[in-house]
């Protein structure tokens, strides 16, 4: 039942990030993103990651996707004009490109698909609950939380700095 | 029924070549960024199918850092547009070329 539900829950991911990547309108595409965004969070939690799952929701499908919708709409951006193909056409060889990246991605997991395991870890039931999390993430990496709170300061600072109007 | 890590990081390598795809197909710079959301997200997804695999948490304590990165980065990068937008009337990064002028 929960490998059928990730495989459902897959195919949606990767409908949803197909039509963000080849819808003309933005804002369809934001959407389709939130849509993505859950979906994946859907994946976190079949995969017991709770906390990280919960995450996706409120940072990635709430906060960040709010960003993105209120400046689409801010900027009023119209959809992209019509082309004959959708490859544009001095542009074929980054479809090569994309070609390529995808067989060597696909080789290199060919070659280490023996040693990858087949079956969760035993034993580690609640291992993503926020409580394991957390513990982690006040002993072991306490220093890099606390540079991550002074890099989202600066990120807040600096985003504040481009975006007001001109002194 | 079990699903084997096999599958996930091969979705996982699928979702980022959508991302790819974007970054280096679409000309609306706000779509781009979107794109980069989706790599990010499915360096994510293998981060977390690793860290379920192997029984280890440190994995999904990446994955946190990971998603404040995003959030700075987001906010940075939108503010940027912005800026372009205002300065350029356009968010067609063909159009974009220069830093200055």
């Amino acid at each position: 039942m929960t490998a059928i539900l990730f495989y459902v829950f897959a195919a949606l991911l990767l409908g949803a990030s197909l039509f963000v990547v080849l819808n003309r309108n933005p804002i369809y595409s934001v959407v389709a993103l939130v849509f993505a965004f859950m979906n994946l969070a859907a994946m976190y939690f079949l995969l017991e990651a709770y906390f990280i799952g919960v995450l996706q929701v409120l940072v990635y499908a709430g906060a960040i996707m709010v960003l993105f919708l209120f400046v689409v709409m801010l900027l009023n951006v119209q959809p992209d004009r019509p082309r004959p193909g959708l490859i544009h056409p001095d542009r074929w060889w980054f479809g090569l490109m994309a070609l390529i990246f995808v067989g060597l991605f696909l080789l290199l997991i060919g070659q280490g698909v023996r040693t990858l395991l087949t079956s969760p870890a035993e034993g580690a039931d609640g291992m993503g609950s926020v409580a394991n999390v957390g513990e982690a993430l006040f002993t072991r990496f306490l220093l890099p939380f606390e540079i991550a709170s002074l890099l989202l300061t600066v990120a807040l600072v600096g985003a504040v700095f481009l975006a007001k109007k001109k002194v | 029924m079990v699903v084997p890590l096999y599958h996930v990081i091969a979705f996982s390598a699928v979702l980022f070549t959508i991302g790819v795809m974007g970054v280096l197909f679409r000309r609306n710079a706000i779509i781009v960024f979107m794109s980069v959301e989706i790599m990010l997200n499915a360096v994510n997804l293998a981060f977390v199918a690793f860290s379920r695999y192997h029984g280890n948490v440190n994995g999904q304590v990446f994955v946190f850092f990971i998603m404040t990165l995003a959030a700075a980065e987001v906010a940075v990068g939108l503010a940027i547009i912005i800026a372009l937008f205002r300065n350029l009337r356009t968010s067609d990064i063909s159009e974009i070329r220069l830093m200055k002028y």
